[in-house]
């Protein structure tokens, strides 16, 4: 196990910058995120890391030493695919067993590897079968029993949920966060899904256009968003950012409540005018207008639907609506976070 | 109403929609293939067992069952042994030169180079030149007096002109020649296989076995090998079928010299039984392709069917 460290990495295609000056460290053990919207770069960049491409400019540490020219093979690291790239002709114990017969590791060492790693994940009665014969979770297990049976430097995993289905994906983010927990490998974990990374990462990393726009644990990115971006990237539904004072004010659509539910501390009101209002079982999403601000603009509220009745939001009337101003955020003309 | 009832169209005849049945269609459509089969296949397949138990000539053209007298005769002739131990030698010489030219071309051609597309059609030329044409340039560069490649390696200072190779004269060097141009007319067709072959290698597959730590080597023998078997077996079961079939390379180059050195079964059977005139046992000669080719065959779908992955 060792830390990742990169030093201002940059990749270019031609003249397009896919990875665009980052540096980032990841501690040992720790389960960094790397999150943002599909084409920002991410998955080149933790290409980067694994050696798969080689970097434009920019240093990669691993464990201290710099592998800027070390090959893939020599760096340690392990990958996991987004459609796992098992290997098809191939039985489950001679793909887990083949990053091990690279290394000249000795047969019996090996078959002990694979026995620790298939029980670890629980796939000790699939050994014999071909990855064809197995269903998607279990690939899926079988690829990550495959990255951790060398015990790598550091795991790196490529969006490695997205080939599974809704119910499977949730079971399986919990088991990859706890296994994680119990190895301490150090991980990065790169995903389009907001729910993934709030849910996995120690730390996210959002990026955007080959960028680090924030990086921090949930919470900060959550409710400290460094810009507007990370603002409105991270929540369903996003921030609402409306323009006021040559500026931006951001407010998330759970503390934009009706007035009367807010009465300890100071808040700030708004008129609201309700449009359109959908229910949603654990709560209701409101959709509206706000008197004196771009009546174009739609703002959203989320609302327990318990505490509200549905006759008391009747679309095509105004209402008090009112926001803490603890909740409050504001941006600069630039979109970059300024503090009250 | 009235309107409506007369727009009704009359009962249709029985055969209206005759097209529409799938067994008719379905029929219909595949007789040419079925028929082609049995007309150019079939009907040759069949006359030739009938020639091969009689004492057929063109110069006695009555016909009389010997039995297998025709087979026995030919078994126990030396020349039809090295005939069958040539085509043997031929066929798995060019086919394995012609697999090894077919896996690099295909490994460099899979690189993205400037003029790539174009390299990759003209190197498919071998292939789809008239076998005629081509020979007669090989012809010439083995010539024993005009050989180019003599000629480049006595002016490179390899050899002096009295130790040049007479490439068509000498028995082995005739088989090596024969085998070098089949291999050279197989090969482009090796290319296309590897290449679709390796293509359809999932992406993820090659970047995991480079992470899991395999180099050049391995990558090339253990993932990228064992996958394209399948379609590489395909690849050589064609080959195969066609080099051990095919006269015309030897037809053109050598006549099946010298002292019937490259004489193959394709060669001797079109000897014996149109030149001169001995269509029994010519008709015998090719049909001891039939066995052969058979178990070629079996054997290597068997072997597909059980790698399928």
């Amino acid at each position: 196990m060792a830390a990742v460290l990169t030093r201002d990495i940059t990749k270019t295609f031609g003249d397009v910058f896919a990875v665009n000056g980052i540096s980032l460290t990841v501690p040992d053990g720790e389960f960094m995120v790397l999150l943002g919207p599909s084409g920002c770069g991410k998955t080149t960049f933790l290409r980067i890391i694994c050696g798969l491409e080689r970097q434009t400019s920019g240093d990669l540490l691993i464990g201290g030493d710099i592998v800027n020219d070390i090959p893939p093979r020599a760096r340690g690291v392990a990958m996991m695919f987004q459609s796992y790239g098992l290997y098809p002709h191939f039985t489950v114990r001679h793909n887990i067993a083949f990053p091990l017969k690279t290394q000249g590791v000795p047969r019996a060492e090996i078959y002990k590897k694979v026995e620790w790693a298939s029980q670890l994940l629980g796939i000790g009665h699939l050994l014999d079968r071909r990855p064809r014969q197995l269903s998607g979770g279990e690939r899926q297990r079988v690829a990550l029993a495959r990255a951790l049976v060398r015990e790598p430097t550091a795991l790196l995993l490529d969006e490695p949920l997205s080939n599974l289905d809704a119910k499977l994906r949730a079971s399986a983010r919990l088991e990859i966060k706890q296994f994680q927990q119990r190895v301490g490998v150090t991980t990065v974990y790169v995903t389009h899904d907001q729910v993934e990374a709030m849910g996995m990462g120690d730390r996210i990393a959002v990026i955007d256009k080959g960028q680090v726009r924030q990086v921090g644990t949930p919470t900060e990115i959550y409710d400290e968003p460094a810009d507007r971006f990370v603002a409105t990237f991270v929540g369903t539904p996003p921030m609402n950012i409306v323009a006021r004072n040559g500026g931006y004010l951001g407010f998330r659509p759970e503390n934009f409540l009706p007035k009367e539910m807010i009465n300890d501390g100071a808040s700030t009101e708004f008129k609201f005018r309700v449009d359109r209002s959908e229910y949603l079982g654990s709560e209701r999403i409101v959709y509206g207008v706000m008197e004196g601000f771009d009546p174009n603009q739609v703002i959203t509220a989320k609302l327990p639907p318990a505490h509200v009745a549905e006759e008391s939001i009747r679309p095509g009337e105004w209402h008090p609506f009112a926001v803490r101003n603890s909740a409050l955020r504001s941006f600069d003309k630039d979109g970059k976070r300024v503090s009250h | 109403m009235v309107a409506i009832a007369e727009a009704v169209p009359k009962r249709a005849s029985r055969f209206r929609f005759i097209l529409d049945r799938r067994d008719v269609l379905g029929s219909i459509f595949v007789a040419p293939a079925i028929l082609y089969v049995l007309l150019l296949v079939g009907v040759p397949f069949l006359m030739a067992v009938y020639y091969s138990v009689s004492a057929y000539t063109i110069y006695d053209p009555s016909w009389r069952f010997v039995g297998l007298e025709n087979f026995k005769q030919i078994i126990e002739d030396p020349v039809f042994h090295q005939t069958l131990s040539n085509t043997f030698i031929f066929t798995f010489g060019s086919q394995t030169l012609g697999l090894i030219l077919g896996k690099f071309g295909a490994l460099l051609l899979l690189r993205p180079f400037p003029g790539r597309k174009l390299v990759r059609a003209l190197v498919i030329l071998p292939w789809a030149v008239p076998i005629a044409l081509a020979t007669v340039a090989w012809q010439w560069m083995f010539d024993s007096l005009y050989s180019v490649i003599n000629w480049t390696l006595i002016a490179l200072g390899f050899i002096t002109r009295d130790q040049a190779p007479n490439w068509l004269g000498s028995q082995g060097l005739a088989m090596l020649s024969v085998i070098v141009v089949n291999a050279w007319r197989f090969f482009p067709f090796a290319i296309v296989i590897f290449l679709a072959g390796i293509t359809a290698i999932p992406q993820d597959v090659l970047d995991a076995a480079t992470v899991d730590g395999a180099g050049f080597w391995r990558r090339n023998y253990q993932i990228i090998l064992p996958m394209i078997l399948p379609i590489m077996t395909i690849g050589l079961v064609f080959g195969i079928v066609f080099t051990f079939t095919d006269l015309s390379i030897v037809f053109l180059m050598t006549m099946g010299g010298p002292v019937g050195a490259t004489s193959v079964l394709g060669f001797a059977g079109f000897q014996t039984g149109i030149v001169s005139g001995d269509v029994s046992h010519g008709a015998a000669i090719s049909l001891f392709m039939l066995p052969v080719l058979l178990v070629v065959v079996v054997v290597m779908l068997r072997f597909i069917r059980r790698r399928e992955i």
